[in-house]
């Protein structure tokens, strides 16, 4: 039977939204103000923003959504308070070959290690082979970050590529990986074991 | 001092715009090339278009993070490819990206020269750590050619392309500036 009753946005304690010009700027200030946080988020160099930045920030990111079309971002909000948590995306998509890359944060330490991020991306996998129908996704990691690389191999993740000593962090090389998941795999195992609503 | 732009069988060039643009509209008829060095679909473009494109690479200079090159043939002095090194300043890392759209060119030693001046270049002018590529699974002479200029293989992206309805590999490879210099001390050029 075909599903579109399951609401693809919502998870059991997070769900997905879209960003919130008023509240978020304030909040993803505070995350950039953690150099552990961002320098597990990104490879660029990390730097504390204030809100006005943030706010630049989301707003040249609305208009590379529009103007590019291969992109996709959605807030992660707690549904108790809708607090923003966390953000994800999928990225660089290149639809003639039906690909992505994924992204996904949880901003402060005390939301860590609670089952959002899984949840998170539990939603984001369902959204970019269900609903973009992608064929595969790609994710990039530092070799550094322990808990995303245990994360995406939860979910079936296939550690696909290891860019010896590409990243330069703390006076010291570090390989990036990169992980992948097909479409068919996540139909495989991911599904039926994360996706209660399946018969 | 080494000469930089020189290697064996190729020298690096600048060329003037119209002349690119007016080989870079052959190059893009010829779809096997195109899916042997791009991912996306293959396009064409016009030759004014290209021509501005060119004109504009050629006024704003190299910038810091872009460094395109033109390639000719020593005896012939016949323009048959180009490469370009994308940098990274921040992890002093460099992408490569290669190609020659003169397809009798293919096969004859000519990428191996090409990607010795790259490589002599980004680990001796740019000073990077290390330089990576991308390349389809379906490109065995491409590999075989970064393999023999010292790239190893350092995973496979499964079915990341689709062509002909029909997904394939991308392989990823990389050099490190230690391995590139053991091979110069080995007696390689």
């Amino acid at each position: 039977m075909l599903d579109i009753q399951t609401q693809l946005f919502e998870g059991q304690d997070v769900r997905f939204g879209p960003i919130d010009y008023e509240k978020d700027p304030q909040v993803e200030s505070k995350w950039t103000h953690d150099s552990d946080f961002m320098r597990m988020y990104e490879t660029d160099p990390v730097r504390p923003m204030s809100a006005a930045m943030v706010k630049k920030h989301y707003e040249k990111l609305e208009k590379e959504i529009e103007d590019e079309k291969n992109m996709y971002y959605f807030t992660v909000r707690a549904k108790s308070d809708d607090r923003l948590i966390g953000k994800a995306m999928v990225q660089w998509i290149e639809w003639a070959n039906a690909n992505g890359v994924i992204r996904l944060g949880v901003g402060l330490v005390e939301d860590r290690r609670k089952g959002y991020g899984s949840q998170a991306l539990r939603i984001l996998l369902r959204f970019v082979f269900a609903e973009l129908n992608l064929f595969r996704v790609s994710a990039r990691v530092p070799e550094y970050n322990v808990a995303a690389i245990a994360l995406l191999k939860k979910f079936g993740f296939v550690e696909e590529v290891r860019r010896r000593q590409a990243l330069e962090r703390d006076g010291g090389r570090w390989d990036l990986l990169v992980f992948g998941l097909l479409n068919d795999e996540w139909q495989d195992q991911a599904r039926p074991v994360l996706s209660k609503v399946e018969g | 001092m080494r000469d930089l732009f020189r290697g064996e069988l190729v020298r690096i060039t600048a060329e003037e715009p119209e002349v690119r643009a007016k080989v870079e509209v052959r190059w893009q008829g010829d779809s096997e090339f195109h899916r042997l060095a791009d991912s996306e679909p293959v396009m064409m473009e016009s030759e004014k278009k290209l021509k501005e494109w060119f004109e504009k690479q050629n006024e704003d200079g190299f910038t810091p993070e872009r460094f395109p090159f033109s390639v000719r043939t020593l005896d012939d002095d016949k323009h048959i490819g180009f490469f370009v090194l994308w940098l990274d300043l921040i992890h002093s890392e460099a992408w490569v990206g290669i190609g020659i759209g003169e397809r009798e060119y293919w096969g004859r030693g000519y990428g191996t020269d090409m990607m010795k001046l790259c490589l002599r270049y980004a680990f001796t002018e740019l000073n990077v750590y290390r330089v990576s590529l991308g390349l389809h699974a379906y490109n065995p002479r491409a590999l075989r050619a970064y393999e023999k200029a010292g790239f190893r293989l350092e995973g496979r992206t499964r079915k990341d392309t689709r062509r002909e309805g029909r997904y394939t590999d991308g392989l990823w490879m990389g050099i490190l500036r230690t391995e590139w210099e053991s091979m110069q001390t080995e007696g390689g050029t």
